[in-house]
């Protein structure tokens, strides 16, 4: 019984994990939280699922409608939230506030095209199997895999590449990069673009998991892919992964042992008793002043 | 008043430049002409043909009086239609836009109805603001909605207070009736249709243990599993599990291993249909073996949409069916098909019964008068509408009949047609 109620809670954690890696990556890179993250991988897996129902595609196909229409509406979010105002001098939370401008755009505009209702998602990601008795479905498995593989993937590319390193080199002090020659709007495009994108491949992986895919849910799974980045420890990557995790876990727990009434509450005391240890989050390094 | 100060403002600004000393006079003097456009205007600019209320006129529209023209009635509509909740509303105007057409034109030259909607989103404040505008800005004759109990509880007592009739399209809480005498449904409640689904599933698969899972943060769900739970104990069945969750929810797991450890012969689930769907296909893929018992949430096409192979079998009770028999029923699906490309639910049913009992009352009444349109509604008898066959009791109560039915082969279907 406890086995299988963990089982469910790194299942849940696992989606928390995927999204939080969106916010980990512009966070990192922009010191911003991108609050339209949640509904931009909706509208990508809406998207994805009324063409796959439209023309009676496959998964995959879906999956690069999700990713480039992801992708297409995070240099829409850099263009019109993040960049003018990057331009100017403007107060530090002012990109905050018009991501959420633009994140209530996504909402109202997926109603106008896509209906409020859930959509069901018409493909499968295989059935179930049998571990020790327990029955684990595969798609579940699939985003596990996905959330550390991707994580493994940016965390090497961050790293080890060239543009990993334009990445790593703007995050520190954009002024200063600009100076050495590194074009770091450039950069910064290319780093939404790429956490939006991931949004789409996540988006359409929790559809999958879910069964349906409803415009409402980007606003809830947003705040609990913040969440986890805050837990994590704001930017990091391997934080993201754990966090998602830990608050899938005590989640689930809190629900199966306790009542669903105080899902997110004990979710959210868990996150205060981390910070009054650890303030910086999980990971967090200790904050460096710019 | 808007027009007014927008006259002014613009009188003020092409007076201010020049002449400022003559602007005071021109103001007033505006002021004067707007005064008396404003009471032949008769309140807000809404793009509605506008009824004129003459005189003090606080109990709706007078124009219907004269015996001459048809009577034109402005009707409020108070849905969710932005949110997470706005399927609902949205399936709602579908119903009431329908049924405002077919009456318009069934009644050319006696009757003219015009509705103005109003979004809550789901919220009891703007229900109660919608309610508000609705009665004192518009002056409509009766309001339709609004959608959520929750949100009929708030608002209801304001028309209640302000004497105009409101009629609840979708509200099947315990109570609703009980906020005063303006206050009317012809949504059956569920304390009728839930107990009719599992007295009939009962005689036929004589249950031993029951399951109930239900969303905890919604007024029409809790109201359904108080029902489920106490019809379970007067059938004698033994609660194994009892589960919650909460509307918006899309993670059911934890719940639903507890229920499958506890291994009901009934599951029984009280919850919009969103929440609901999502629980049932997440129990079958869990391998839940337990019939499963579904609330009025549950009426509703986009379950099978959802929830897919694993909605067959489901018991649900029901006001509307789109499969039933009957040539009434079938003319509505067609037409409701042709229109808007997919099958009615049971919000678009009740909608456009609602509209097509107010207006008929509305006829009887003789004029566009709130008092005399809540006698006419008060005494409803034997209407014949898509959703069944509707009388009020002395409390207003609707008095209907529900179905039941199985979805069977991605559709409900009458159990009593079903073999098993």
């Amino acid at each position: 019984m406890l086995f299988e109620q963990l089982l469910n809670g790194i299942t849940v954690g696992s989606t928390y994990a995927l999204i939080a890696v969106g916010y980990t990556l512009i966070f990192g890179v922009l010191g911003m939280i991108n609050m339209a993250h949640g509904q931009i991988f909706i509208f990508a897996a809406l998207t994805a699922i009324v063409t796959m129902s439209a023309f009676g595609w496959p998964l995959l196909p879906a999956f690069f409608v999700s990713v480039a229409c992801a992708a297409v509406l995070g240099a829409l979010l850099e263009a019109v939230a993040f960049r003018p105002l990057r331009k100017k001098d403007v107060p530090h939370l002012a990109p905050l506030i018009s991501t959420i401008g633009f994140a209530t755009i996504l909402d109202d505009a997926m109603i106008k095209l896509f209906g409020a209702d859930s959509r069901f998602v018409p493909g499968k990601l295989g059935g179930s199997f049998s571990v020790g008795g327990v029955d684990v479905r595969t798609v579940d498995l699939a985003i596990l895999v996905a959330a550390l593989g991707l994580m493994a993937l940016l965390h090497l590319w961050i790293q080890k590449t060239p543009f990993g390193k334009a990445i790593r080199a703007t995050s520190e002090s954009p002024e200063t990069a600009a100076i050495l020659g590194i074009p770091t709007d450039r950069v910064i495009l290319a780093t939404v673009v790429l956490a939006s994108g991931l949004g789409g491949v996540a988006g359409l992986l929790l559809g999958l998991s879910y069964g349906a895919v409803a415009p409402s849910m980007g606003v809830g799974l947003g705040f609990k892919g913040l969440a986890v980045l805050v837990l994590g420890g704001l930017g990091s990557l391997p934080g993201a992964m754990l966090g998602g995790l830990l608050l899938g876990v005590v989640e689930v727990l809190a629900v199966a042992y306790g009542s669903s009434t105080y899902r997110d509450a004990i979710a959210f005391l868990m996150i205060i008793l981390v910070f009054l240890v650890r303030p910086q989050g999980l990971f967090g390094e200790t904050p460096v002043q710019r | 008043m808007a027009q007014e100060r927008a006259i002014q403002r613009a009188a003020g600004r092409q007076a201010g430049g020049r002449w400022r000393r003559g602007a005071l006079f021109v103001l007033a003097a505006v002021f004067v002409l707007g005064l008396s456009l404003s009471a032949c205007g008769g309140g807000g600019a809404k793009e509605s043909s506008g009824s004129p209320a003459s005189g003090p006129a606080t109990e709706g529209q007078g124009s219907g009086g004269e015996a001459a023209g048809p009577i034109e009635a402005k009707i409020g509509a108070v849905l969710i239609l932005s949110g997470g909740a706005a399927a609902y509303g949205e399936a709602q105007r579908s119903g009431l836009e329908m049924a405002k057409d077919e009456l318009n034109e069934k009644y050319a030259g006696k009757l003219k109805l015009d509705i103005v909607y109003e979004d809550t989103g789901g919220k009891k404040e703007s229900a109660i603001n919608a309610v508000n505008k609705l009665i004192n800005e518009d002056r409509v004759v009766a309001i339709i909605g609004p959608t959520l109990s929750a949100e009929m509880f708030a608002a209801g007592p304001v028309a209640n207070e302000n004497e105009t009739p409101i009629f609840g399209i979708s509200n099947t809480a315990e109570g609703i009736n009980d906020i005063g005498p303006y206050v009317f449904r012809n949504s059956l409640p569920e304390s009728i249709a839930i107990p009719t689904a599992m007295k009939a599933a009962q005689n036929r698969y004589h249950f031993k243990t029951a399951a109930l899972i239900y969303a905890n943060n919604d007024d029409f769900s809790v109201s359904g599993y108080k029902t489920m739970k106490k019809t379970a104990e007067e059938l004698g069945l033994e609660i194994v599990a009892e589960e919650s969750f909460a509307v918006g929810d899309v993670d059911f797991s934890a719940q639903l291993t507890n229920i499958k450890k506890a291994d009901p012969d009934v599951l029984l689930i009280s919850a919009l249909y969103k929440e609901g769907a999502l629980v049932v296909k997440k129990a079958r893929e869990m391998g839940l073996r337990a019939r499963i018992l579904g609330g009025n949430g549950f009426n509703n096409p986009k379950v099978f949409e959802i929830a897919g192979d694993a909605a067959e079998g489901l018991i649900v009770a029901t006001p509307f069916s789109p499969e039933k028999n009957d040539p009434k029923v079938q003319a509505f699906v067609k037409a409701y098909e042709a229109r808007y490309g997919k099958k009615p639910d049971q919000f678009a049913a009740q909608a456009y019964d609602g509209l097509t009992i107010i207006a008929e009352s509305l006829l009887k009444a003789g004029k566009a008068d709130r008092k005399l349109l809540r006698d006419q509604l008060a005494e409803l008898k034997d209407f014949e509408g898509v959703s069944g066959k509707l009388s009020f009791d002395e409390r207003r109560n609707p008095i209907g009949e529900a179905v039941v039915v199985v979805a069977k082969g991605g559709k409900y279907v009458p159990l009593e047609s079903v073999s098993d």
